[in-house]
Order: C-alpha cells, then structure tokens, then sequence
C-alpha cells in the first residue's frame, strides 16, 4: 500500500470498525451470518475481580511429609478436587490454578461475584476424604451405600493405563499392603455388586466387582475418554495422598466498589485525554490536530484488542493504558520537532515532512524497545517462577506493552497517511 | 544555551536530592504493605451521620488486634489497616458491627508473611534483570559501552530519588509502597531510558563515531537543544494524564499515580541533564588515561 490514499481508506474503514464495536449496546450488534459461519459484533469488555468484584484466594498446600515423587502427582489431583468443590458450589465461573514456587505448592482460586467468601473458603480449605463404600441392600444399587473401612489412606496411588484388548483407557488403583488387604477381603464378599468410590461425601464412581482381587492392584474400566479418566485418576490421587491447605493470601472486592473505581478512572482518562488535545493543538496547531486525530484512532484500537483477545481489565491495567495515552504521542513530538528543525534549515514543507517521519523512525524505535522490554518482564509471559507473577503487574505491563506497539503503528502510519491526505490540498505553510 | 557548561548546577541539585533520598531510606526506611509484610486490609462502608477517623480508632481501640492505620477514603468509607490474618480481621468487623447499624464490607486483602517476602524478592530481581536487559542493549545499540552506563547511572539515580521521595511521603502520611510501587519503579526505569535513548540518538546522528569527535561538549550540547523541547513536551502529555488519575482516580492507585509522576519527571529531568553530561565527563576522562 504505497499509495496514502489507499492507507487512508484502510485506515478510515479500521476506525470505523473499531468504532462501532466500541459503541454502547444501545447500538444493536447483532450477530453476522455469513456462509454459515456465524460472526458476533458484539465482545463485552471483561473486568477482573477488583473490579468486577469477587475474591482472589492464594492456598498453599502442606507437602513437607511427602516426597519430590509423591508431589508431582499431588499438584493435579488437588488443582481438580479443589475445581470439583467450587463447581459444586455453583460457581461455573470459578478459575483454579495450580502454581509451583520454589518447594511450594500453591493453588491460586478466582471467584467472581461470589456473596459469601467465607463459606468457600471453607470448603475449598477442607482437606480431601475418600472412602470406599459398599451397597446397602445387597439387590439395589440405588438404597444407597454403607462405608467401609477402606479409605483414601489405603490407596497408594491412581493412574490411567489403556486396556490391551479395547484400546480404551482405564484407571488403575494400587493399595499399600494394609490396603490390599481390605480390598481383598471387600471385593470377595462384594462380587456382581457395586463398590462405590466417595470423594468428601459425593460419588465419584460406581465400579462394579468382577472378581476378587487378591494381589492389591485394581483396575475401573468404563466408558471413559482421556481426559475424564486423567481426571478421575487425579482425583483419586487427591483422596490417596490428603494434603492440608492453609489461606495464604485473599483479596475480596465488593461489585459496588470496583463500579465507582471504573467510573473513576474513566473520567480520569477522558479529562486527561482532554488535556493532552488541548495542549497538542495549542503548541503544534494543525499538525496536532491530526495528531489527536490518531490518538483518537489508537484508543479505539486499543479497546478492540481489549475485546477480542480479549484482555481482562483490572485497576492498574486501566493506569497503564492512562499511561500509555500519553506515551501515544511522543513520536508525534519528536516527528513534529524535527520537521519544524528541517523547517528551519529552509526546506520546502513537503520534504521536511518526509524527512521528519524517516529520520524520526531510529530513535523512536530505539526508545520504545527499552519500554517494551520492561513490559516483557513485567507481564512475564513464560511464567518465570523468578519474576513475579502478580495479576496486578501483569495488567499493567499488558496494557503497557500492547500500547506501545499500537502507537507505533498509530503515531507513525496513521499520523503521516492523515497529512499526507487530508492537509496535503492546501499550499498553506501549517506549521504554527 | 550551553547546558554543558552549566552542568555542576543539576550536578548540585542532584547530588542533595540523593542525599536526602539516601538519609531518609537509611534513617525513615519504606514502610512496607501487606504486599510485602504481610497483613490484612479491610475497607468498610459505615453509614453513621456522625463517623470519622478519630471516632473509629475509639471503636477498634477495645478491641484485642493491633492496627497499624485507619484512612477515610470517601464518604463514610474507610480503609483499615491491621496486623495478622483474617481472624484479626473478622474481630474488627464484628466489633464495628456491634457499635454501627450499618456496616458494609467493600474490601478485604490478607497476605502472609512468607508469601510477601518472596514477592520482594522477585520484584527484586525482575528490576535488576530489566536493568541489564537495557543496558546491553543501550550499549548495543550504540555501539559503546560508555553510553549504557550514563543510561542507566541515570536511571538509578531517578529511581533512588523516587524511593527516597516514598520514604520521606511514608514517614510524613504514612504512604506505604506495595507492588504497585514496583512496577511504578520499573516504569520508570523505561521512560527515563526512553528519553535518555532519544537525546543519545541526536548525538549519533551527528557524529558517526563520539569517541572521535574533537569538540564532544558543542556535540552532546546540540543534541541537547535539538531534544529538551520534545522530551519536555513529551512528558507534559504524560504528565496530564497522570495528574488527572491522581486528583480523579481514587484512593486505590493514588499513589501509583504520584509514584509514576514523580519518575516521569525525574526521568525527562536526567536524561537531559545528567545522562548526557555524564556521558561527556566519562568520555573526557577516557581520554586523559
């Protein structure tokens, strides 16, 4: 697209799009049916919990009785256990994380919008209990169960193994010796019957005795795809090996109290934006005023990446997005000082305008590689486990480094494609 | 005007503001969150025609938990901070539930101790890997070493004046630095090389190599003119947006907004008027060896 003009068209149509999906929902989005693909034109803006409102928890798992080994198969039955709870819970929304810092264990649970934080810290915090349990009536399953004597402290560990002859995956259970035992003696008296696995009171599986089973390793084939039966097995792995967990960090957000810090900061960025147009137009006349023009298009981009990748809004987010508006404009400065430098020297407009953007390019690279590299260790994409990994920086340096990089292209593309264009009919000498 | 010349002037004011940076962490020290420290927080809304800061302290007084501030953050809203956990404070807010009708829970934050040393340490860390990170590339970039070093002796200098600026709020209003205040740091690690990055360039751009130059101060001079009025303007901008957070945006990132003010203008500041004068004296005595 070497033509300005046919940039220009792009660019006006960007904006236009990226002004529409940013239009109130007064405006319709309706969804786009083209070629039987559905295209929605509706993305809400997402909020995290300070100001969505709802609850951060940090638990950190007691693991010091257990060894390295033992640990590992720790992290995923409890990540899925702890999973399982809140679901129960009704809290469909909930995000469960499992983190490992150093020797530490560390299960991090985002509850959106929940009333009593209390209760599920509770239940989160209980430590897991598993039991085996036999049928109550002998002929009915659905009587009910009865416990046994066999627990979570018999079974050593869980896993998942493929059956040779089906192809299909099935878990494996291995019994300490005490275990094995016991599980000998129930699968004996229990043959045809069900021997129900119960995880902190719910059923988690029904498997029916074939056989008695005498060396202390079990098998539950069923009707299971790769991943429930991963999952099955982690769960089983969380009732084997119970591990304690303590609340080691909380941070609770009443919905009520996040609304005005968003309304807040809202009005705080526009009448910054304000002042920064105003300023822009008063020292650089018409070159500002094309200036503001892009950094009008650049937070209309910046808030459609925010919907459609889509980038979850927290406070300081929204500050480094405030920030990054006044960031937005500095290569226009250093453009627009270097054209009037080249002004001076007696060029003609035209060829001090070219000149400005070219020459201006090396040091506003330069200088905006040093911020992106700021953003990068400070969002910490790999999870370094060395860097912190606190969502509140990572919103931060999100906003930060995203916006660094759209006003790259804003400030340089979308600035010169507009003077190129729009002042470039009229003769006049525009620099104020 | 030549700013080389009358360089020893920033150098003096520089020079106390490290001085007094340096004599305020050494004798106030930061005073640390519960980011860092551990410590729970409890912002409460209590709809009381007669509540105030003094007549909250009366109330959590009776009560068994130390409490290490009480500030308004509204009207009729309240932030609490309180050393230990969450039963601490449970306490506190049962007790406010006994004296007040109406008491509103807007926020709660519990960290452990352990768990903040560790973020300490990481912040830490994620400063001084920054640090290197730009200044290989700063002496990369401009292929010499001499040019990263001034980078970031200026960076550090802005940095150590906005923690002893923390220091001094800290021990006068009791402001606390959190991570917040990390990332503000290394915020301005950024823009103060971005902008001592800029005035380095209009020095390449004049000479293809520095270190050959005769006359290195009409050099580092020019670039300054040619960069003081864009890297002033520059910052107006972000200052604008910064000043309307930190009057407009509410008690929550007030001081993140001060913190990241203070280091934009320290960071415009230095790189105009000690990085590239750092760069000449350190040039001038490269050459006398």
């Amino acid at each position: 697209m070497k033509n300005p003009k046919n940039l220009f068209i792009f660019i006006v149509v960007l904006s236009l799009f990226c002004l529409y999906l940013n239009l109130p929902s007064i405006i319709p989005h309706p969804t786009i049916s083209f070629l039987g693909i559905s295209i929605p034109t509706k993305f809400p803006l997402s909020y995290g919990l300070d100001l969505a409102g709802g609850s951060h928890l940090v638990f950190k798992a007691d693991t010091q009785s257990l060894s390295n080994k033992e640990r590992e198969k720790v992290i995923e039955g409890l990540r899925e256990n702890i999973q399982r709870r809140v679901d129960m819970y009704g809290l469909s929304e909930a995000l469960v994380q499992a983190s490992k810092s150093g020797e530490d264990l560390r299960l991090i649970v985002e509850l959106p919008g929940v009333k009593d934080v209390d209760e599920a810290i509770t239940l989160i915090g209980q430590t897991a209990v598993l039991d085996f349990r036999q049928q109550k009536e002998a002929t009915d399953a659905a009587a009910g169960f009865l416990s046994t004597d066999l627990t979570g402290a018999d079974l050593q560990s869980a896993g998942i193994n493929f059956d040779p002859d089906t192809n299909q995956p099935v878990i494996t259970l291995d019994f300490t010796s005490e275990g094995g035992k016991k599980f000998a003696r129930l699968t004996e008296e229990n043959i045809g019957k069900i021997l129900a696995i119960f995880l902190d009171e719910i059923p988690l599986s029904f498997p029916k005795v074939e056989e008695p089973i005498k060396e202390g390793k079990a098998i539950i084939r069923g009707d299971f795809t790769l991943e429930g039966a991963k999952k099955m097995a982690a769960q089983l792995n969380a009732g084997a090996l119970p591990v304690a967990v303590n609340l080691i960090e909380q941070r609770t957000v009443e919905a009520t109290l996040g609304q005005e810090t968003v309304r807040r900061s809202f009005q705080a960025g526009l009448v910054g934006l304000f002042c920064v147009m105003l300023f822009m137009v008063a020292y650089y006349g018409k070159l500002g005023f094309f200036a503001n023009l892009s950094l009008i298009i650049y937070g209309l981009i910046s808030f459609t990446l925010y919907r459609l990748i889509p980038i979850t809004l927290t406070l300081p987010g929204i500050a480094g997005f405030i920030l990054s508006v006044g960031m937005a404009v500095d290569a226009n400065i250093l453009i627009f000082e270097r054209m009037r430098e080249e002004l001076r020297l007696g060029k003609e407009r035209s060829v001090a305008q070219e000149l400005a953007f070219g020459r201006a390019w090396d040091s506003i690279r330069d200088a905006n590689i040093c911020t992106i590299i700021t953003a990068f260790v400070l969002f910490n994409p790999f999870e370094w486990s060395f860097f912190p990994m606190a969502g509140m920086v990572r919103g931060f340096a999100l906003t930060l480094g995203l916006g660094v990089m759209i006003s790259l292209f804003t400030g340089i593309v979308v600035t010169r494609t507009l003077i190129r264009v729009l002042a470039g009919k009229n003769k006049q000498n525009f620099h104020s | 005007m030549n700013f080389i010349k009358h360089r020893y002037i920033s150098f003096i004011i520089s020079g106390l503001l490290v001085a007094v940076s340096v004599f305020s962490l050494i004798r106030f020290g930061l005073i640390p969150s519960l980011d860092f420290a551990g410590g729970s927080l409890l912002e409460i809304k209590i709809d009381d025609s007669d509540i105030s800061t003094q007549r909250l302290w009366e109330v959590v007084e009776k009560i068994d938990v130390s409490i290490s501030q009480i500030q308004e953050t509204g009207s009729g809203t309240f932030l609490i901070r309180i050393e230990g956990g969450k039963e601490k404070g449970d306490l506190i807010l049962s007790g406010l539930q006994e004296k007040y009708q109406k008491v509103e829970k807007l926020r709660f934050e519990t960290v452990g101790p352990t768990f903040g040393q560790e973020l300490l340490k990481k912040a830490l860390t994620a400063l001084a890997v920054a640090i290197l990170f730009i200044l290989f590339f700063v002496a990369w970039r401009f292929h010499d070493k001499k040019f990263g070093i001034c980078a970031i002796l200026a960076m550090l200098h802005d940095n150590l004046i906005l923690a002893g600026s923390f220091s001094l709020l800290g021990h006068f209003s009791g402001v606390q630095v959190d991570s917040l205040f990390i990332t503000a740091a290394l915020t301005t690690l950024s823009a103060s090389v971005h902008d001592t990055v800029v005035t380095f360039d209009y020095i390449r751009k004049q000479t293809g190599d520095f270190s050959s130059q005769k006359n290195i101060e009409a050099v580092a001079n020019k670039a300054i003119s040619d960069t003081i009025v864009r890297n002033i303007n520059n910052s107006m901008t972000i200052i604008f947006m910064l000043v309307a957070v930190l009057l407009l945006g509410g008690e929550t990132i007030r001081w993140f907004a001060a913190a990241l003010l203070i280091g934009t203008i320290l960071g415009t500041y230095s790189s105009t008027f000690l990085a590239v004068p750092f760069l000449v004296v350190a040039e001038k005595m490269g050459r006398k060896k």
